[in-house]
């Protein structure tokens, strides 16, 4: 099978869903005619032409609300809200309106919306331009969220949220976009299951999206000295497959997390709390989490990169697990 | 682009008959509504819309069939004038189970999509750029229905408005924004928070059509939007209209409006849309014994609605589950 990079996952899924379903539209700030600021929706435009394909004022109140209005009367928009970090503009129309349209109308309403953005750090954008918003939404009943990590999955998991009847936030990561895989995986991924990437029998690793490959490389080192450490991408953030974390640390004792963000109120703490309420006796020690500082991302390429989750520290937490 | 778009007056008859059933029947259902909450008789919280009745009855007369129309927490008028049954509008506001919602939405947000009332929404302005996404789908869906969203004068200066307004332009979605100018801001009179007096003036920024209508004559309301469909039917996209009238009673039940200067309550009053109807009706030499019978036949169906919903059961806590996702 043909690899491709991670943003041609994302166009091909668009373009597939597409191709199988009028009702399918996909609107944004210059998703049109510029392709996309990550370049992510090329060449759509022209394939599927503006009825389909619009660019929209910078106006992220109005597209979410609009992609509502439109899902309402039974379409499917997929909207780019581009840098992730955006979303806190149109924060009330994801958290009070699309979250809760078709609840407080006690399902009257079904709101398909996908609503693509971009997450992640290490590039030098700034604290207004790099974070990861999962977090921001993971205490919100209502919305399904899903981080891919390889073009495979960016790829299933862009499909399958075009399809699904609820709103899907769909985060994609900036510095995922560039690195190459197959289509399509044997198994192709899908809302709320996590994947085992890598087996393992002493340790379990989690991690999503950026940290997921340096989990990989971190289990890698590992090996060399002997320990082996099992990998884990939990690919949805809601609905979170708990049970495939679990099975593994019936196994492995040890749980690491590795996640782009601060602890408080994170997908990583969540995942920690209901695994020590429910499986206490499964530990041989404590669970741990390796994340981003409690500060702002900063700009200078120095402090960010040591705000980021280093393969160095991930070692070092997981050595510290190990030695327990 | 504003001007002053003038009631036919002579047009009344069983046209204004039907009218006037629908105020009063708005108008009888919140009167209940008010008492029930004055008795303590049920929880949270309400806005009530009594002197507003003739810009939700005008506005939906001229809308048919697949048209929607979304609202405010000052909704109960607007969803009864696209047609919601009234026990099943007083049995959401009292949290039964056969509630329009379930008990799910209570006073702030009724929604009957069966009649195109596609939902009350109770963040200010969160409900304009909804508007815009249901016209936006009858563009690309290549059909001929409209969208019609009610908001207050407050909702004038909040961004979700102003995006909204921005992107109806120019998608020229076939939306009709109606702002019912009640003259208060929850508490503030807009004249404190606005710069301007006509708050239709704000169409011209966004290049659409800013009408001023008596939001008090309902056919002067009716005639205004029936213009503003026909626009957006035809394809040349949203009006703005902006409904002058008052809110009679205070922002939320919690709220005496102490802050009104005095007189001006009398004042409107005195203007009171069924007031004027009715005098607009007898004028036309409608036989005042058929608006008795009237008044009769809705005093009745709104009593009658209200023991009703009373006597229906309180939703099974279970389905507090349900719907969240499908």
């Amino acid at each position: 099978m043909t690899s491709v990079t991670y943003r041609q996952a994302v166009a091909r899924a668009l373009a597939d869903e597409m191709e199988a379903d009028d009702s399918v539209l996909l609107f944004g700030e210059d998703v049109g005619a510029a392709g996309g600021v990550f370049k992510a929706t090329e060449g759509l435009q022209e394939r599927f032409g503006p009825r389909r394909v619009l660019d929209t004022p910078i106006s992220e109140q109005a597209i979410v609300g609009c992609a509502i209005g439109a899902a309402a009367r039974g379409l499917k928009p997929v909207i780019e809200i581009m840098f992730a970090d955006f979303a806190g503009v149109c924060f009330d129309q994801i958290a009070n309106e699309l979250a809760k349209y078709r609840y407080m109308t006690n399902g009257q309403v079904s709101v398909g919306v996908t609503v693509r953005m971009a997450n992640g750090a290490g590039g030098g954008f700034g604290a207004q331009h790099s974070q990861s918003v999962e977090n921001w939404f993971l205490n919100i009943p209502g919305l399904k969220i899903v981080a891919p990590s390889t073009p495979a999955d960016a790829y299933s998991l862009l499909r399958e949220a075009i399809r699904d009847p609820n709103p899907v936030l769909y985060l994609e990561h900036k510095h995922l976009y560039n690195i190459t895989g197959p289509l399509e995986g044997h198994d192709p991924a899908t809302i709320g299951q996590a994947k085992l990437v890598r087996d393992g029998s002493d340790l379990t690793l989690v991690a999503s999206q950026l940290m997921l490959h340096r989990a990989l490389e971190t289990a890698a080192v590992l090996a060399e000295q002997g320990i082996s450490a099992e990998v884990i991408d939990p690919r949805t953030m809601v609905p979170f497959d708990l049970e495939t974390v679990a099975n593994s640390v019936v196994k492995t004792k040890r749980l690491l997390c590795v996640q782009e963000c601060s602890f408080g109120g994170s997908w990583g703490a969540t995942m920690i709390a209901a695994l020590v309420g429910s499986r206490f006796e499964d530990f041989d020690a404590p669970p741990l989490i390796v994340g981003g500082d409690e500060t702002p991302i900063p700009f200078a390429a120095d402090l960010e990169a040591a705000w980021l989750p280093s393969p160095e520290r991930i070692l070092e937490a997981a050595r510290l697990t190990m030695a327990y | 682009m504003t001007a002053h778009a003038a009631g036919p007056g002579r047009d009344a008859g069983e046209l204004g008959l039907g009218y006037f059933e629908q105020m009063l029947r708005i108008r009888a259902l919140e009167d209940e509504v008010q008492r029930m909450f004055t008795q303590g008789l049920v929880r949270g919280t309400t806005h009530l819309c009594q002197g507003q009745e003739a810009v939700a009855v005008g506005v939906c007369a001229a809308l048919m069939q697949g048209d929607t129309m979304t609202c405010t927490y000052r909704g109960h008028g607007a969803v009864l004038a696209m047609g919601a049954q009234p026990d099943a509008v007083f049995g959401e506001i009292m949290g039964k189970a056969k509630g329009l919602c379930g008990g799910k939405g209570g006073s702030m947000h009724l929604t009957d999509v069966s009649i195109g009332a596609y939902g009350s929404f109770a963040v200010v302005g969160a409900h304009l750029p909804i508007a815009v996404g249901l016209a936006f789908a009858s563009r690309y869906l290549e059909d001929d229905f409209v969208s019609v969203c009610f908001f207050g004068d407050g909702t004038t200066n909040i961004g979700a408005f102003h995006e909204a307004m921005n992107l109806a332009s120019v998608w020229k979605t076939p939306t009709i924004f109606v702002c019912e100018n009640n003259l208060y801001g929850e508490y503030s009179p807009y004249r404190s928070t606005t710069p301007i007096e006509r708050l239709a003036d704000r169409a011209a920024s966004y290049r659409m059509p800013g009408v001023v209508v008596d939001g008090n004559d309902v056919f002067a309301v009716h005639a205004t939007a029936q213009a503003a469909v026909e626009r957006a039917r035809s394809g040349l996209g949203p009006t703005l209209i902006e409904a002058l009238t008052y809110r009679q009673v205070g922002h939320s039940r919690s709220d005496p409006a102490k802050y009104r200067p005095a007189g001006e309550l009398e004042e409107w009053v005195a203007r009171d849309p069924l007031v004027l109807l009715e005098r607009q009706l007898l004028e036309s030499g409608l036989d005042p014994s058929r608006l008795q019978q009237v008044q009769d036949a809705v005093t009745g169906e709104i009593s009658d609605a209200l023991e009703r919903a009373k006597s229906w059961p309180e939703p099974d806590v279970e389905t507090r589950f349900d719907n969240v996702l499908i």
